[in-house]
């Protein structure tokens, strides 16, 4: 299968008045329709960017594009026009947002934020639009959805807002949608029924998700494929199975050891030693080094190639066999 | 307040240029209109009809006047007046602000609400006209004066002080104060004074410049100082009825009063910004 | 916003309003001096006859119910020194003087402002966003009696471009509203451009930009409304705050508005315009400050009167 979405080796930096922030140093993988990537990673460590700085949604300057390819149906999005660009966010790739308080314009109807994309993408007028959002808040288990047509944002709890805010991204049935933290801001149990939502969404339409969490739980429910992403580079990316039972690579498996667990109770969860290195200092070794249990020294000047151990799985990293 | 606090605050405040050029400004006239009198070797009210409207010159800094006073001396004693005003004046609507805020922070519940409602209410009163009316009635004095233009500013400050008595109330460490029975009065003293003192300085810096706008104001009507003083809105009132023939009497005092005002909205809003990062604007 | 809300509102009125009357009314009577004082020459016989037909040999509080009698009417008075006018007359020819000055000069001021400041808040930091912003450093320092006389002397006296006093052609009417307009413009693009620039830092608008909005359906559709809040709600204390100015404005320029009254009826101690003309204004400024808490309820559906 030909994969919908290729990032190849991108680069994206944050020239301020501090120094350059490499906040994405060189990624790459693969999304595939119909399936979910996650990309995981602690605050800061590029995964938000990584996705917000191809699709022009961050200022530039201070953002700039350092290299690489995004291609999306075969066209690479970073050589693209910015109108061209704009034509394809929100009409084939969608995106939701961790804040659902925040995402919706409080001064507009919920109606009128909705129609949004089908005017603009579907030339639809307003009559036929607002027919179709209205419908597709039905899809996401909004009730009176012609009555919400009409309320405003402050009017719906966070679980709801989330939901309207999933039915804004759906009406144009995109092929991708980008979901950045989506439940992070959300009760536990509405987490779970956003989640779920999402998933049965993607069957029906065999749309491609990319998923953006630092939340160990949600991969696990929802994820096909994972990216492991620090301090801007990728570390490791594998099917689900590859990443929680197969890690070959010492941060992935910190990562895992200081998230709790409810199959087995310990008494103390281990953290990880040290801090997130300033993104402004990162060499070219390897930004984990010094907080890296099998640090080396040839870590510290050099970024490890790929290396391939098994139909999916693939790590970034110098040491041997892991204990 | 920890020293910490004020410390950062100064550093922010440095590095706010327009604040920095406000603090400058205003050091240098404190200290020019102090000295400058000293050692000046022309009064401000000495007539010399045989030098009426010269132009500035040497011996003129600033020109003369239609009676031929030195409009330098007269500028600089105008702008203590204004000063005076504007510092005697913020100062009386602080304390009756800060007094009615604490009180309706301190009461809470209805009496709060019932007090603000009444500042709420005069707040759509346009006091300038009850100060005319006084000024006319009651004799320009200057008594009268700075107390009547104190009134018309102290709602702003009773709003902001009965803000932070009543989030104080509640913050954790007053709360540990009063449960660890250490006496109302030095939960006073030792947190609340110190806490207000912050967002008072700021407005009474910002009242400052109002208060001298409204004297001028008034004064440019007639209505505010009279002869023999002078305020910079009496001097710029006799400026402008002569402004063709002799320019520099509305200039001078013109400037001094407009680049007085500059300097204390932008200290005042800097020191705003450097007190409360947060809610910093633009 | 209910019904009640309107209702309540108004109601309020009616307490402060009757406070007004009786505050200025007691406030101008017990002051030393008289609206005939100052005519020594007239005969203690006249002075009695004048004081028998303006009720001033009354007691104080027949005069105080005598007066809220007649304003009940609608009433305002006969005025005491201008002889044979009444002051609901004197009202009727200054007041729509003073409303043009006062409604050319705020839109201006909210046309000029609302474009400086927007042009600044889309272009931040560059030459777009330093001129507008140097030029409202100058119209918040700058006092209305010092720009106005400036205008004149440039354009009236040296380039003699434009009228400097009277209230007849259009031409009278540039220099007074340019000056009682400019402070205001001045704030209102630095509130412009503050509200702009924190409304397009606000997430909703990265969804807007998420969804595919051109950058000017953003700006019209998603942030002028917001953006434009603090402008909202700056109009009542601007229309309060241009109702002040034009007692200088007028004074400057010479034009026979409702300040010029104030003032002159002040100094005269003409009781009954000083009173008429202040009620005027009290409700005048009360007006505005509902009328713009309604508008702001509009445009912001968070906000709930009930």
């Amino acid at each position: 299968m030909k994969p919908l979405l290729s990032i190849q080796d991108y680069k994206a930096h944050f020239y301020t008045r501090r120094g350059i922030v490499k906040a994405v140093n060189g990624i790459t993988y693969d999304v595939y329709p119909g399936k979910t990537l996650a990309i995981v990673g602690e605050s800061g460590s590029g995964k938000s960017v990584s996705q917000l700085s191809y699709l022009g949604l961050l200022p530039a300057p201070p953002l700039k594009i350092m290299g690489g390819t995004v291609q999306f149906e075969g066209r690479d999005l970073l050589k693209m026009k910015e109108d061209d660009l704009r034509k394809i966010r929100g009409d084939k790739i969608s995106m939701i947002f961790q804040e659902p308080m925040t995402s919706l314009n409080p001064y507009l109807k919920i109606g009128s934020q909705l129609i949004e994309p089908l005017v603009i993408h579907r030339k639809q007028n307003k009559k036929e639009a607002w027919k179709a959002a209205t419908q597709s808040l039905e899809r996401v288990g909004i009730s009176r959805p012609s009555h919400a047509m009409e309320s405003y944002p402050h009017e719906f709890s966070g679980g709801m807002r989330q939901r309207v805010m999933i039915a804004m991204a759906l009406t144009t049935e995109p092929k991708l949608l980008i979901a950045d933290e989506p439940t992070t801001a959300l009760d536990v149990t509405v987490q779970a029924q956003i989640l779920d939502l999402l998933k049965s969404i993607q069957k029906e339409t065999q749309m491609a998700m990319i998923l953006i969490t630092h939340d160990l739980g949600v991969v696990a429910g929802a994820a096909d494929e994972v990216v492991v992403m620090y301090a801007g580079r990728v570390f490791e990316t594998g099917s689900v199975d590859d990443i929680f039972y197969r890690s070959e690579h010492p941060y992935t498996r910190a990562l895992l050891r200081s998230t709790p667990r409810l199959d087995k109770l310990e008494k103390e969860l281990p953290v990880i030693p040290g801090s997130p290195p300033d993104l402004i200092a990162v060499t070219e070794g390897c930004p984990f080094y010094e907080r890296c249990s099998y640090q080396k020294e040839i870590c510290k000047t050099e970024f490890p190639k790929e290396s391939t151990l098994g139909p999916k799985h693939k790590r970034f990293c110098h040491a041997e066999k892991l204990s | 307040m920890s020293n910490s606090l004020w410390t950062d605050a100064l550093y922010r405040l440095k590095k706010n240029k327009l604040a920095v050029l406000g603090a400058a400004f205003l050091a240098f006239e404190m200290v020019f209109f102090f000295l400058v009198p000293l050692i000046w070797h022309l009064g401000y009210e000495v007539q010399d009809l045989e030098m009426t409207f010269a132009a500035p010159s040497i011996s003129y800094w600033f020109g003369t006047d239609s009676l031929g006073r030195d409009l330098f001396s007269r500028v600089i004693f105008g702008g203590r007046i204004s000063l005076t005003v504007g510092i005697l004046a913020s100062l009386v609507s602080a304390i009756v602000g800060v007094v009615y805020g604490s009180i309706a922070g301190f009461l809470g519940g209805k009496s709060d609400n019932l007090m603000m409602r009444i500042v709420d209410i005069l707040y759509a009163l346009p006091f300038i006209f009850l100060v005319i009316i006084l000024m006319v009635y009651f004799g320009r004095n200057f008594i009268l004066l700075f107390v009547a233009l104190g009134l018309t500013q102290w709602l702003t400050m009773a709003r902001i002080v009965r803000g932070q008595v009543l989030s104080l109330r509640h913050k954790e460490f007053i709360e540990a104060a009063n449960s660890l029975g250490i006496r109302q009065r030095e939960v006073v003293l030792k947190h609340l004074i110190p806490n207000t003192l912050g967002p008072v300085i700021v407005y009474l810096t910002l009242t400052v410049p109002s208060v001298i706008l409204e004297e001028a104001f008034l004064s440019y009507l007639g209505l505010g100082i009279q002869a023999p003083l002078a305020s910079w809105g009496t001097l710029i009132k006799e400026g402008v009825d002569v402004m063709d023939l002799a320019p520099w009497t509305l200039f001078f005092p013109a400037f001094f009063l407009s680049a007085t005002l500059f300097s204390l909205n932008f200290l005042g809003d800097g020191l705003r910004d450097a007190l409360d990062p947060k809610g910093a604007r633009d | 916003m209910s019904i009640h809300y309107v209702l309540r509102r108004l109601a309020i009125m009616v307490p402060i309003f009757f406070l007004v009357v009786t505050l200025v009314f007691f406030m101008i009577r017990f002051a030393p001096g008289g609206p005939f004082s100052s005519e020594k020459s007239v005969s203690p016989a006249i002075l009695k006859n004048l004081e028998a037909k303006y009720h001033m040999d009354e007691p104080l509080l027949s005069q105080y119910v005598r007066y809220w009698k007649d304003l009940l009417r609608g009433d305002l008075g006969p005025s005491f020194k201008h002889a044979n006018r009444t002051v609901n007359e004197i009202i009727q020819e200054a007041l729509p003087v003073s409303l043009e000055l006062g409604l050319l000069a705020l839109t201006w001021a909210v046309v000029i402002g609302i474009a400086a400041g927007g042009m600044a808040a889309l272009k931040p930091n560059t030459v777009y966003d330093y001129v507008p912003m140097a030029f409202s450093i100058l119209g918040i320092c700058l006092p209305t009696f010092v720009v106005g006389p400036v205008l004149v002397l440039v354009f009236g006296l040296w380039l003699q471009w434009l009228p400097v006093a009277g209230w007849e052609t259009w031409q009278d009417r540039v220099l007074p509203s340019l000056t009682l307009g400019f402070a205001y413009a001045a704030y209102i693009s630095r509130l412009t451009r503050g509200g702009l620039i924190e409304i397009r830092g606000q997430e909703f608008i990265r969804t807007a930009r998420a969804k595919g909005l051109t950058e000017q359906e953003i700006l019209i559709k998603h942030s002028l409304r917001g953006g434009l809040l603090p402008v909202v709600s700056y109009l009542g204390p601007a229309l309060a705050g241009i109702i002040t100015g034009a007692l200088v404005t007028e004074t400057i320029f010479n034009i026979p508005g409702l300040g010029r009254f104030f003032i002159e009826s002040a100094v005269n101690r003409d009781y009954t315009v000083v009173m008429g003309t202040s009620l005027l204004y009290f409700t005048l400024i009360f007006i505005c400050n509902f009328l713009v808490d309604l508008v702001y309820a509009v445009l912001d559906p968070r906000v709930k009167y009930v």
